[in-house]
């Protein structure tokens, strides 16, 4: 009698566990971003326009996305996107401490945070013993021409995530 | 089928005991269940708990009639429509924003009573684990209800405290993409903590309250000394009349009707606060629509997170994530860290005395800190009662070690 309880009794829970596994897939595939999210992650963006010293903010998958071209006194990094003799500063403009955005102070040349009081230099280096841990993420690039698509991943930037200049996003 | 009585009418008192032994339901949950008589008004704030979440329960529902859960329409439809268009509709968003802002202040009040007293331990373990599963479950419901009127505190808060998620180093940013199904906070998103705003959450947390009750029912709840007090024998006296000598009444109808007496106070000073004092619910910031491409000059979550936001903002970001993370657990542990056999006001427990005020001061300080813009002498204020945290539940076991057993 009891073993062929105990056999009912794995036979339901075996088919439990698996119905529950199942549904706890099936809500996580639920929970992901749609694929029409994830089409639209490219952005294509003019670098040519940009007057150098001055901030500009561009949009890619909602984040905002800082393009500043830099004077001749500015400091060279690895960091910069060079497009002929001109350097440029393209970041995710969202602090990497816990992603406010960080605004921009020409006169001190820095990124400053206002929510946790991170700052960056105009590499999009982080200044030591604040908040933030990390440079400012670049977002995946692709040169072309004096225009960039953000979202592909050019050679310039696959460079720059194998010196560990910048993090995946 | 057991014997019935077939002359009772129907719907009768005997009708209805045959049939759902309501009595006998009654006795267990209300007539004979055994109340101190040796408590005062902070033992009110749990009936005023319950009370205070069905008042966010009811104009909730009225709320959600005319709430659209889109980004384009969310905040015109709360703003505009709610505000403005519908009859009344103020009244129940006034309800509603100072229902969420008190029902953590008495959690507060209800939490450090049960410190101070000394309930959380000797049997009575469970109704504290319970109790801070509702305060859990209660920050996940007030962090998800803020996302719904998508302004831009919103907005930001729901940036900020979704990236916690990427843990730091670990930079698990796909998870955190996976929790907002975007890569920025969006339709997805809102449309997910409306659900669980509305409907998983609140379904949770009425279990939870269940259990709470559930769990006081054998250990009964703790008096103002911390006495033992032979609830079996004391309700004898109760039932034989003996009502002077018993040390216990009945929850019903004796502790219902002071509780109600305590909740007709309470109540007057929230609709006072409904009325007249609102806009201490209400975040100004919040009444600009989100903007993902312009960040509020100064991000604050509401008064009642500000202390564990303080304990993550002074550190690096692994190392204040860890804070951040051990500070929203370690109140669990305190029945395990409390290792004293006394279960007795603070005031009579030697060095826990200490212990409990500094505790309560160190997180009104931080609360005080986490409203300030991170400059100066605040971030030195905010770094110090951060850090003193840790050193007050690191000292706990070893302070309650050395406490003598108090002789009765
Ligand atoms: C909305 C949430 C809550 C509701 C509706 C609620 C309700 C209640 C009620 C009705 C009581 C009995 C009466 C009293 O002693 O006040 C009680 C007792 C208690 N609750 Fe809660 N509670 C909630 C949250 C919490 C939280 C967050 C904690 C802390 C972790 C907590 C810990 C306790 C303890 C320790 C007792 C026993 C008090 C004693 O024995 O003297 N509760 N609760
Ligand atoms: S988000 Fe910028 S310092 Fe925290």
């Amino acid at each position: 009698m009891s073993t062929r309880r105990n056999f009912m009794g794995m036979a339901l829970g075996g088919f439990t566990a698996l119905g529950a596994v199942g549904g706890l897939y099936a809500a996580k595939r639920t929970w992901e971003p749609l694929p029409s999210v994830k089409a639209a992650g490219f952005t294509t963006i003019d670098l040519s326009e940009a007057k150098a010293g001055e901030l500009v903010t561009e949009k890619w998958r909602g984040k905002p996305i800082f393009v500043l071209k830099k004077t001749d006194d500015m400091p060279y990094h690895d960091r910069d996107v060079v497009i002929g003799s001109d350097r440029y500063l393209i970041t995710v403009g969202l602090c990497t401490h816990l992603g406010c955005i960080p605004a921009y102070n020409s006169s001190d040349k820095m990124f400053n945070c206002a929510c946790h009081g991170g700052k960056f230099d105009v590499s999009g280096i982080n200044l030591p013993g604040l908040p933030p841990s990390f440079p400012l993420d670049i977002p995946p690039f692709r040169i072309e021409g004096t225009k960039l698509v953000l979202g592909e991943k050019g050679t310039e930037y696959n460079k720059m995530l194998a010196d560990k200049l910048t993090r995946k996003v | 089928m057991a014997k019935f009585d077939e002359k009772a009418k129907p719907f009768s008192k005997q009708w209805l005991d045959d049939r759902l032994a309501i009595t006998t339901v009654m006795k267990v949950l209300n007539i004979e269940y055994w109340i101190p008589k040796n408590i005062n008004f902070l033992w009110a704030m749990g009936m005023i708990l319950a009370a205070t979440f069905g008042m966010l329960v009811i104009s909730g529902i009225f709320l959600l009639m005319y709430y659209v859960p889109t980004v384009e329409g969310a905040f015109d439809s709360v703003n505009y429509t709610i505000m403005t268009e519908v009859g009344y509709g103020w009244l129940w968003r006034h309800i509603h924003g100072v229902g969420a802002s008190l029902v953590f202040l008495i959690i507060y009040i209800h939490l450090f009573t049960g410190i101070y007293y000394g309930s959380y331990k000797r049997g009575r373990e469970m109704i504290w684990l319970s109790g801070m599963l509702l305060f859990v479950l209660f920050s996940a419901e007030a962090f998800s209800g803020y996302m719904l009127p998508w302004g831009q505190m919103s907005y930001w808060a729901g940036m900020v405290i979704t990236n916690l998620f990427a843990g730091g180093s670990l930079e698990a940013t796909g998870f955190v993409e996976w929790i907002r199904g975007d890569y920025v906070p969006a339709q997805a998103f809102l449309g997910r903590f409306f659900m669980l705003h509305v409907l998983l959450l609140p379904l949770v947390i009425i279990g939870g309250i269940g259990f709470h009750f559930a769990t006081l029912r054998l250990p009964h709840v703790n008096n103002q000394d911390g006495e033992e007090i032979d609830f079996e024998a004391s309700a004898k006296l109760w039932k034989e009349g003996k009502k002077k000598e018993s040390q216990v009444i009945p929850f019903h109808p004796v502790f219902l009707s002071k509780d109600v007496f305590i909740m007709g106070i309470y109540f007057i000073l929230f609709f006072y606060l409904v009325f007249y004092n609102f806009e201490f619910a209400m975040d100004p910031v919040n009444f600009d629509p989100a903007d993902g491409l312009k960040t509020p000059a100064h991000i604050y979550p509401e008064w009642y997170f500000l202390w564990s936001y303080e304990i993550l903002r002074p550190f690096p970001t692994d190392l204040g994530l860890i804070a951040f993370g051990i500070a929203q657990v370690i109140f669990l542990a305190l029945p395990f860290l409390d290792r004293s056999p006394n279960v007795a006001p603070a005031s009579r427990r030697g060095l826990f005395k200490f212990w409990f005020w500094a505790l309560l001061l160190d997180v009104l300080v931080l609360t005080f800190m986490g409203k300030l813009p991170p400059q100066g002498i605040w971030n030195t204020i905010g770094f110090i009662a951060a850090v003193m945290f840790f050193v007050l539940w690191v000292a706990l076991p070893f302070i309650t070690k050395l406490e003598k057993k108090i002789e009765e």
